[in-house]
């Protein structure tokens, strides 16, 4: 177990050396987002007019849940790519022939997926601190803000390395973002749901990126409450079963070719 | 003359042979199209947005970022040309500076007029209004007229850089050129900087005027300031590029 351990802890530290060595990896995690961030705040900002948009201290609040999210994703998607990479260069092929429990090598991927949501929530906080942005839930706010997009990004982790696994090729889970932008479109992750149009306001009801966008947004916009926050714990959880059990099953089918 | 056209045609082949290349280019505007339709939508409603239409409002944004992917894509094809020594035989080559940018440059504004033409064409499917003939024709030439702008910017990077790797920030410069100006609400209701970068961003100009085909319709007033943004940033953007070639000529 201990040894498990130290697999996983080592895989996952070179998969973050990795992130940082390489800006193309790091680069889609913070700053794009960040620059989307500021087009949709500084574009959109006047939003919180609009009648029907919920009660919050400034459109900066309510959008740093949805760069939070955003960030994860890319983040699940670049973790993909490197797996990938991985595959294609050979190097998965001598940690297959390495005495190590297989399930080490995605362990150790995702979790350093989940370090890139830690940063990714770090990083949000701050820039939402800096800019002006107040956090209502206080210190334990911003640290389960920081939990949940932690294990966001281990959760959709799962998908990008079961696609890495399934197709062995960066370019098919690089042309993965798009599929990113669709899912967060339909969600109300950077809009209030009801205020979308159709269909995507039908279509965020039952998006889990909503519930996850709303959990992490509740203790930036105002103190914990338990019903988003806990919707937000299932849909990650969700998420995160399903990922998993995607890369279980991409990696049996990998290790059978 | 010549030279600039063979290299033209070079690059349409390259659009012609690998046709799923160009998909990219639509798609991508297409989504942000409809994505961010569905999303702030609802940002007409506030008091002096000066259409009810919002995806009207938004279709330029997604021309011009279909213009974007023409350009940068001629820088990322540049530094591959640069990676694979092709482009070593072209100084080697009888054919001057000026003609081998030109024939890289105006090569993006051929290629832009297919993803620019798709996205109109989906907004049409949606039930966008345009504005009449003359607003939609000036919104073509303006958007290809821009792709070449961009590619300048691209080359610049290309000679630069001399790899294939600084795609992501040919692509994201220049989208954010498009994207940090009116782009999601008129100028009035933007906000705190961000409100100041859009107002003496040029894309803005040019952006405004592309926006004539869907918004305001064609008047003088919004075409002469969209002309004069379009020249100064291909006059800037070029000069660098061309100071780039010759430099890379005496390297």
């Amino acid at each position: 177990m201990r040894a498990n351990a130290r697999v996983v802890a080592a895989l996952s530290l070179r998969s973050i050396k990795q992130a940082f060595r390489r800006p193309q990896f790091l680069m889609p995690i913070l700053v794009f987002p960040s620059l989307f961030l500021a087009v949709n705040v500084g574009g959109a900002g006047r939003a919180t007019d609009i009648p029907a948009f919920p009660d919050v201290a400034g459109f900066l609040d309510f959008e740093l849940a949805g760069a939070i999210v955003q960030s994860t994703m890319l983040a699940a998607v670049s973790g993909g790519v490197a797996l990938a990479l991985d595959i294609e260069s050979g190097f998965m092929d001598r940690l297959i022939a390495a005495p190590i429990p297989r399930t080490a090598i995605v362990v150790g991927r995702l979790a350093a997926t989940a370090a890139m949501g830690v940063l990714a929530g770090v990083w949000f906080v701050a820039i939402g601190l800096i800019f002006g942005a107040e956090i209502q839930g206080g210190v334990p706010g911003a640290l389960l803000v920081i939990a949940m997009a932690t294990t966001c990004a281990a959760a959709w982790g799962g998908f990008g390395a079961a696609l890495a696994l399934r197709s062995g090729t960066a370019s098919v889970v690089q042309g993965t973002f798009p599929i990113i932008f669709v899912i967060i479109f339909l969600s109300s992750a950077f809009f209030p749901g009801n205020l979308l149009l159709e269909p995507a306001r039908s279509v965020s009801d039952w998006n889990p990126m909503s519930f996850i966008a709303e959990g992490i947004r509740d203790p930036i916009v105002s103190d914990i409450s338990a019903q988003p926050v806990l919707e937000g714990i299932v849909a990650i959880a969700g998420v995160m079963a399903l990922g998993a059990a995607l890369s279980v099953w991409g990696l049996r089918k990998r290790l059978a070719t | 003359m010549r030279g600039t056209w063979l290299l033209m045609r070079r690059a349409l082949n390259e659009v012609i042979r690998v046709p799923g290349a160009a998909i990219p280019g639509i798609a991508a505007p297409t989504l942000f199209l409809l994505g961010l339709t569905a999303v702030f939508g609802n940002l007409t409603l506030l008091p002096g947005f000066s259409t009810t239409d919002f995806m009207a409002f938004i279709l330029p944004v997604s021309v011009m970022q279909s213009a974007t992917f023409s350009g940068a894509a001629t820088g990322v094809n540049l530094a591959r040309d640069i990676e694979q020594g092709w482009f070593d035989r072209l100084y080697v080559s009888p054919i001057s500076r000026r003609a081998l940018l030109a024939g890289h440059v105006l090569s993006a504004s051929l290629r832009a007029l297919m993803p620019i033409t798709a996205v109109i064409v989906v907004a049409l499917f949606f039930g966008v209004d345009l504005q009449g003939v003359d607003g939609l024709l000036l919104a073509i030439v303006l958007a290809a007229a821009f792709a070449a702008a961009i590619a300048c910017y691209a080359v610049v990077l290309a000679l630069r850089f001399r790899t294939q790797q600084a795609a992501p920030l040919m692509l994201a410069g220049s989208f954010m050129m498009v994207l940090f100006t009116t782009s999601y609400a008129p100028l009035d209701l933007l906000t705190g900087w961000f409100q100041e970068v859009a107002r003496y961003n040029p894309v803005r100009f040019i952006l405004e005027g592309v926006r004539q085909m869907s918004v305001y319709g064609v008047d003088w007033g919004h075409t002469w300031k969209a002309l004069v943004a379009l020249a100064g940033l291909t006059l800037f953007f070029g000069a660098f590029a061309m100071r780039g070639l010759l430099r890379a000529a005496d390297a």
